[in-house]
């Protein structure tokens, strides 16, 4: 499974978001699809346990959960920094 | 009617929060979920049942998130821990900013906030308001 499906999958299970999350394109806005500040912290959560990962304090801004891609980007960078 | 000159500007923040989705994400993430947004005092205060616990940790998440409307950062909010709500023996509550939520406020000239929360049933509310200098 590719990190975009990975992201795709966590998305789904807690991102709360109205729409289907298959049908986002990867620069599609999240907060603009429905994603919430609260179920944003959901997210990184259940990113940092697919991933194995924890994000900085630096990296817990809107940006890094913006897209599908951000956060792809933010995971990668996180790893290639470990 | 004209504002007088001598009146102080104003910033208010206003959000909401489900005490169900605090109560899942504690479920779900334990305490790596409520050491990333509260602090150890907020944690102390809201203990008891987990529905309560949820409801009153849901008025501060709405709090915090009231405290960046009137931030209005352009890049990354501050952290979470950087806005905790100080809750005294008799149950009222203040803000106390610190950390990057502290310097924010400090560059947009914002001081004197106020905070008043509420919940019923599974939601939760907050509104704070600061005093905005030198306008």
């Amino acid at each position: 499974m590719s990190n975009e499906d990975k992201v795709r999958e966590v998305l789904t299970e807690q991102g709360k978001l109205p729409g289907n999350v298959a049908e986002l394109g990867i620069d599609d806005d999240l907060y603009q699809a429905g994603l919430t500040s609260h179920a944003s912290v959901n997210v990184m959560l259940a990113i940092e346990d697919e991933f194995d990962i924890e994000f900085p304090d630096e990296m817990l801004k809107k940006s890094t959960f913006a897209s599908i891609a951000a956060i792809d980007a933010a995971v990668q960078q996180i790893q290639s920094e470990s | 009617m004209d504002v007088p000159r001598s009146a102080p500007r104003m910033r208010v923040g206003v959000d909401i929060a489900s005490a169900a989705d605090v109560r899942e994400s504690i479920e779900t993430f334990g305490d790596r979920y409520l050491d990333r947004i509260f602090t150890p005092h907020e944690r102390e205060v809201c203990q008891g049942p987990i529905d309560r616990m949820a409801t009153r940790l849901a008025a501060r998440f709405a709090a915090k998130e009231a405290v960046i409307k009137v931030l209005r950062p352009h890049a990354a909010a501050p952290n979470w821990r950087c806005m905790e709500v100080r809750t005294d023996s008799a149950g009222w509550s203040d803000l106390v900013l610190t950390g990057a939520a502290h310097e924010m406020a400090q560059a947009a000239e914002l001081r004197d906030f106020s905070l008043s929360m509420s919940h019923d049933h599974d939601v939760a509310t907050a509104v704070v308001v600061a005093v905005q200098e030198g306008t």
